[in-house]
């Protein structure tokens, strides 16, 4: 297993804890890499098309390296009714990427969620993990802005 | 004036999202010596960020509180404004007995938990036998809140019956999937030791070894909050159990629906892809890595200790025949006060939106219960009590407690439409009809919505969705077609609309709709030819709606409103 990912040695190595070491792993690198597939194969002792089937199978596991920040657009029930597939697209025009794309400074990327439970606040999306709520375009672009500046 | 004792902030993911964690902050630094205390949720999500006072004459809550010091001196004055009335006949129908202290103790303090009764329900409980308390949750008649409605007592008798079991698991399904949906959030957020302690009953009952509690990675303060519960729990070795000290794990799903569903789930907390299994064997006969497994939901858990506290027969008055107890939901959509309610079994869906919810009947057109497994119920069925039963036979389900109202202003078909985008890219793929027949209704739903449908899509939506819920094996698939069925059956003329018309009564799919600048009222500010992102808008305010992407652009950054979207057709077109 390369050093780099040695990290997983705190975790149990009983395949019940396999999604844990994943979770770890993007938690440290930002993403699943083929590397960290092959390392997870072998701490775990299971075949590494296994490992890449778990990870193909969840939502939450991404292959390639998100940006800096990490735009969530939730579409969950209440925001969708409240515009949010509208929030995607404004910020898909001001950024220029698409759902699921990084910019190429690697600054910001999107994704669309299934719901951030802030359903009273839609809608809603959230930053690295950050909730914004009651969006509208001027505060959606607001926020971009502000993080744009800070870099 | 009434002293002030302590100012607690609600500090839940909604309170936070509004700015609770800013005004936490500042309130704390300049409260001039009176305790601020970070508290969970109230449930009244619209007014965040709250802000309840101690009083020695009772308390004071007050709504929309600011970081600043003109909102903590008008506090500190106990002052008249931004006071939170809570409407009398919003009161007649709440009764808070499963969040009685959601919002009103420190969610991380065991301390606040027992000084407010927390954890008397377990030594109640250990005073009895296990059997005595299987047999109480069956008499109160709780049922599953996850959705399902199976009679918790029974569960845990099938899993208490497994005498010579190595082990036996008990999980706290709180893999709160349904778009919509966050009583659960709310209660593991608020009164983590409430929902703990309903699993230590639920472990003593049984007689389980390991506690999984499968909690949704979307959710970290929630996560967090049990985290600090279970070490204070094994500090008090509340987790020792008949001489034996219980693991208590957290496991966090990774973004998977499908993983509500209690096989899926299971092959998840094996660390595998989250595919349901064929019943039988039932997980109560062999579940986790193959020992005898008992699934509950967060809901459901919490009403354990409330149930052992007051008995069964007390528990049982509250409801209606078949459905028992109170129950959450997380109302939000097209309303006045979206948030976390409680209210009896039984109070009918138009008290809980318009007198609870605060919504106008006029601005109403629908409820859409169950998320991705319910239906919309239109306001004609607003009489209609919420229990199990009732929600069955109108084709909604009760659900887990996700409630969105559905503004007069929205298309019935564009919400089919995205009910469908969603279970077709969660289905598992195990079973074909579930696999490729909820992809092939979603399709058929995005033509309609293009304006592209033909008659014959009716048809086939009602012919193909009874076959997908006949031939799938988990409640996912079985339960897909849902929101298609229900809103054919009620709301049918929206389809008819869309596909002989090519018409959107809602103006809501944007390939039947046109954007207009109303020439009377424009004051050409430009705003609109500025911040187009198509260059759509011409020099003398014209929309061209050969190039506009109806994105809402314009409508939005129209100072004067006088930018509309219209009938496909009444735009300008250039080519």
């Amino acid at each position: 297993m390369l050093e780099q990912f040695s990290y997983l040695k705190e975790i149990d190595s009983s395949r019940t804890y396999l999604i844990k070491g994943l979770q770890t792993i993007q938690g440290h690198e930002g993403y699943i890499s083929d590397d960290a597939i092959l390392a997870v194969a072998e701490y775990f002792s299971v075949p590494d098309v296994e490992v890449e089937g778990v990870v193909s199978f969840y939502a939450q596991f991404k292959r390639s390296k998100p940006g800096k920040y990490c735009i969530s657009v939730c579409d969950g029930t209440a925001c969708h009714i409240k515009g949010s597939t509208m929030i995607l697209d404004w910020i898909s025009t001001e950024l220029g990427i698409r759902d699921g794309e990084t910019d190429a400074e690697g600054l910001f990327s999107i994704e669309t969620v299934a719901c951030l439970g802030c359903c009273s606040l839609a809608p809603v999306l959230s930053i690295n993990g950050k909730v914004y709520g009651k969006l509208d375009r001027k505060a959606t672009i607001k926020i971009l802005k502000e993080y744009r500046n800070n870099g | 004036m009434a002293e002030i004792i302590k100012i607690k902030v609600g500090t839940a993911s909604c309170g936070l999202a509004a700015g609770s964690g800013d005004v936490y902050d500042f309130f704390k630094a300049n409260s001039k010596g009176i305790p601020v205390e970070g508290v969970g949720c109230i449930g009244h999500c619209y007014a965040e960020p709250m802000v309840e006072v101690e009083t020695s004459e009772g308390s004071i809550i007050y709504r929309e509180v600011k970081a600043d010091q003109k909102s903590l001196d008008n506090i500190l004055e106990l002052g008249a404004e931004n006071r939170l009335v809570i409407p009398e006949k919003r009161k007649q129908h709440e009764l808070l007995k499963v969040t009685r202290l959601a919002g009103k103790i420190d969610p991380i303090s065991i301390d606040e938990y027992m000084a407010n009764g927390g954890y008397a329900a377990l030594r109640k409980a250990q005073g009895m036998t296990p059997e005595e308390v299987v047999d109480e949750v069956k008499r109160s008649g709780l049922r599953g809140r996850g959705g399902g409605g199976f009679p918790t007592g029974l569960k845990w008798q099938f899993l208490a019956a497994k005498k010579n079991a190595d082990k036996k698991i008990l999980v706290c399904n709180a893999d709160e999937g349904d778009p919509g949906a966050f009583m659960d959030r709310s209660m593991m957020e608020s009164v983590p030791h409430q929902v703990l302690e309903g699993m230590l009953i639920g472990a003593y009952a049984t007689g389980s070894d390991i506690l999984f509690i499968y909690c949704r990675a979307e959710y970290p303060l929630a996560i967090k909050h049990l985290k600090i519960a279970i070490e204070d729990i094994k500090k008090h070795q509340l987790n020792v159990i008949n001489g034996k000290a219980l693991d208590i794990i957290i496991k966090e799903g990774a973004g998977a629906f499908v993983c509500g569903e209690e096989t899926a789930l299971i092959a998840s907390l094996e660390g595998r892809r989250g595919t349901p299994r064929f019943r039988p064997p039932f997980p109560t006969d062999s579940g986790w890595n193959g020992y005898p497994t008992s699934l509950n939901n967060v809901e459901t858990f919490a009403n354990i200790p409330v149930l052992i506290a007051e008995g069964a027969e007390e528990f049982a008055k509250v409801g209606t025949e078949k459905s028992k107890g109170t129950k959450l939901f997380a109302l939000a959509g097209d309303l006045e006060n979206p948030g976390l309610i409680e209210v009896p079994m039984g109070t009918t869906i138009g008290q809980i939106v318009f007198d609870v919810g605060g919504a106008r009947p006029e601005d109403v057109k629908a409820v859409q219960t169950g998320g991705p497994s319910g239906g919309c119920i239109p306001k004609e069925l607003f009489d209609t009590p919420v229990d199990y039963d009732s929600l069955n036979s109108l084709g909604a389900i009760m659900g887990s407690g996700g409630m969105i109202v559905i503004g007069s202003n929205r298309c019935m078909v564009e919400t089919a439409r995205y009910f469908l985008d969603f279970t077709h890219r969660e289905s598992c793929g195990k079973c074909t009809f579930c696999r490729v027949g909820t992809k092939r209704m979603f399709e058929t739903l995005e033509r309609i919505v293009a304006g592209e449908g033909v008659e014959a899509d009716i048809d086939f939506l009602e012919d193909i969705g009874p076959k997908i819920k006949k031939g799938s094996l988990c409640g996912l698939g079985q339960t897909a077609p849902n929101p298609v069925l229900a809103t054919l059956r009620y709301f049918k003329n929206e389809f008819v609309d869309h596909v002989v018309d090519h018409k959107c009564s809602a103006l809501a799919c944007n390939n039947l709709v046109d954007i207009k600048i109303d020439p009377e009222k424009c004051i050409k500010c430009k705003l609109c030819i500025k911040n187009c992102p198509v260059d759509a808008v011409s020099a003398d305010f014209i929309i061209d709606n050969s190039k506009c992407t109806r994105c809402n652009t314009c409508i939005e950054v129209c100072p004067k409103d006088t930018i509309h979207r219209v009938e496909k057709g009444e735009g300008y077109y250039s080519e």
